[in-house]
């Protein structure tokens, strides 16, 4: 099947914040203001962003954990937007969820082999046994042993619950995997190998992932293409090698350069930035940087930048590119 | 150590071990709550008492509680009669054991069944934000009215039975009960496992069943040990005033309404139902609070 897996188009999320007379609307966070991409067959796509910025609010109302405010969801073609949650039971199949903290997303009170074995029984007609023998052969794929599947997830470390998460998510056998910074509470060396368990499984099983994180270095080192957000938006988009060598956006400029490299001796010119990040519940207007950006002209106070092509793949939404 | 990779291959147990090795290990895990905490164990005999001979009296030789003396109305304690005997002549020791079978019962029923009655509604009206509005609203009307005036009103709507006394002493404590369930549904709903499973395709249903009420057994636990004592507190009230159980059937607050009229002939037919109610309602209440603290997460369990 050709074309993108996943086309997200112009997806906003905002939260109402309800008080004063008669509970009546005060404000809204803008947690996602208008994204817009898509996800190719096979391929990871990285969404980086410093806390805040509407990472996870984007992966659970692409996972319709969220209602949308607006936009489109298409997911295989199929506009999954509106659909009710009854109705959108079958496209779960196709598209499953690993959470980044692996304490607070298994049921301490299941076993585990009923944990990964839930998904086979919300879809699969076959007996207790079947699916049990399914969630031995999962077990063996993530790396953890057969012998642990009638355990309690307190007798898993946290790297081993990870992988629980991932055998859940492969149960389904789904397209794509949206993974809500799934290494971000692991230790490093944990965390290569989860990451390296992830890269293995796309090659066998050609899946495509949604990979969200905060760590620049993480990303790189999964994703074929990486997004940038701020503050809602997307503010850069292009695959894994231009995005390090020749970033559009002042944004993503003052990230990389916050990126430590393993060289004493390097001399770096530091780009710190100045100040916070503003509050999502009245962003700046025009572009959402210009309160922090060395750059900012008149024209970033008024005017909202579109994401343009500056280059073939590469999409950035700045005035000055 | 053998590689986790290839370890899979081996020989290896699917299924969890039977129900009645898990039913040994979890008369284990209780036992070993009680030896730590003897308070409540303390609670626990002292309960198991009261019910065995509640239960036990019909066989222990003890006269029938119903049979009538006139010749020995209203006497003092004696060897024959321990504990005296009422108006009637009747065995005062005999009434107040059997007493307690009413009040015992009365009290289980009413915590089981305002139990399942609450959990039932809250974890439904948790989980339904249009039906949660009605709901509640129907909650804080029957919180309004005072619990024992509601049972004395169903009671004379409804007549005396000791069904009907039951149900009316369930229905004044369902509303604590859902609210109890309701906010462990509300701050389960958003946990991360719960949002695993609606993103793995559980259904609504499921999802309460397997995922929420299970959180919800523990704090219910306690709940239901104050309702058993609250209900047998409210079931002699009841009786005191004679909205209760049928005035034939021996129970401790129709044996106290009685003595109410002989207190200067015989105050110990106040005293002794008095006292086994008293110590009935301290026994349940020391085990609930036991309980509590045996399940409370912040007194985490040692491993």
């Amino acid at each position: 099947m050709s074309g993108p897996l996943l086309e997200v188009e112009n997806l906003t999320k905002h939260f109402p914040i309800h008080g004063g007379f008669l509970n009546r609307e005060k404000a809204r966070v803008h947690a996602v203001d208008g994204v817009s991409f898509r996800v190719m067959r096979g391929e990871t796509l990285g969404i980086v962003g410093e806390s805040g910025c509407g990472k996870s609010t984007l992966g659970k109302t692409i996972l319709k954990l969220i209602e949308p405010t607006a936009g489109t969801i298409r997911l295989k073609g199929k506009d999954i937007t509106h659909l009710s949650r009854r109705e959108m039971l079958p496209h779960r199949r196709e598209m499953q969820v690993i959470f980044q903290d692996p304490y607070a997303s298994l049921n301490q009170r299941m076993r585990v082999q009923d944990i990964v074995a839930e998904p086979l029984g919300n879809f699969d007609t076959g007996s207790r046994q079947e699916r049990l023998e399914k969630v031995a052969a999962l077990f063996a794929r993530v790396g953890l042993r057969r012998e642990a599947m009638h355990r309690y997830p307190h007798e898993f470390s946290g790297g081993q619950r990870q992988r629980l998460g991932i055998a859940r998510a492969l149960a389904l056998n789904p397209d794509l995997i949206i993974a809500d910074e799934p290494v971000s509470a692991l230790d490093v060396s944990v965390q290569a190998q989860v990451m390296n368990l992830m890269m293995d499984l796309q090659q066998e099983l050609g899946l495509s992932y949604l990979f969200i994180a905060h760590d620049l270095a993480v990303v790189q080192h999964i994703s074929h293409r990486i997004g940038v957000m701020y503050l809602g938006r997307l503010v850069e988009i292009t695959d894994r090698a231009r995005l390090f060598a020749d970033p559009q956006h002042p944004y993503t400029e003052a990230l990389l350069a916050s990126v430590p490299v393993p060289d004493p001796r390097r001399r770096r010119k530091r780009r710190v930035l100045k100040g916070d990040v503003p509050s999502p519940v009245n962003p700046p207007k025009g572009c959402h940087f210009n309160t922090r950006c060395p750059y900012a002209v008149e024209r970033c106070l008024h005017e909202e930048p579109a994401l343009r092509e500056v280059a073939p793949g590469h999409w950035a939404a700045c005035h000055l590119r | 150590m053998t590689d986790p990779r290839t370890a899979g291959d081996t020989e290896a147990k699917l299924e969890a071990p039977p129900w009645h090795r898990r039913l040994v290990e979890g008369l284990g895990d209780l036992r070993e709550t009680l030896r730590r905490n003897p308070t409540m164990l303390f609670g626990l005999v002292v309960l198991a008492i009261m019910a065995a001979s509640a239960f036990a009296a019909p066989w222990l030789g003890l006269p029938d509680p119903m049979r009538q003396n006139p010749i020995g109305r209203l006497q003092g304690p004696s060897a024959e009669a321990w504990f005296g005997t009422d108006m009637y002549g009747r065995d005062l020791f005999s009434r107040v054991l059997h007493g307690g079978q009413i009040s015992i019962v009365v009290g289980l029923s009413v915590a089981f069944l305002a139990t399942v009655m609450g959990l039932a509604i809250g974890l439904v009206s948790g989980f339904n934000r249009r039906l949660d509005a009605v709901v509640m609203r129907l909650m804080d009307a029957l919180m309004s009215i005072p619990s024992i005036l509601l049972a004395i009103a169903l009671v004379a709507l409804w007549g005396s039975s000791v069904r009907n006394v039951i149900l009316a002493l369930t229905i004044p404590e369902v509303p604590r009960v859902v609210r109890l369930v309701r906010s462990v549904v509300l701050m389960l709903r958003d946990q991360l496992f719960v949002q695993a499973a609606i993103a793995s395709g559980t259904s609504t249903p499921r999802i309460l069943v397997r995922h929420i009420m299970p959180n919800t057994i523990p704090p219910l636990i306690v709940q239901a040990t104050y309702i058993c004592a609250q209900a047998v507190i409210f079931e002699a009230y009841l009786s005191f005033v004679g909205a209760g159980t049928p005035p034939e059937v021996p129970s401790w607050g129709n044996i106290m309404a009685e003595g109410r009229t002989f207190f200067f002939r015989n105050f110990g037919m106040i005293l002794y139902p008095g006292v086994f109610l008293a110590i009935t309602v301290f026994a349940i209440n020391t085990f609930g609070d036991g309980l509590r603290d045996s399940l409370d997460p912040r007194m985490q369990r040692r491993v």
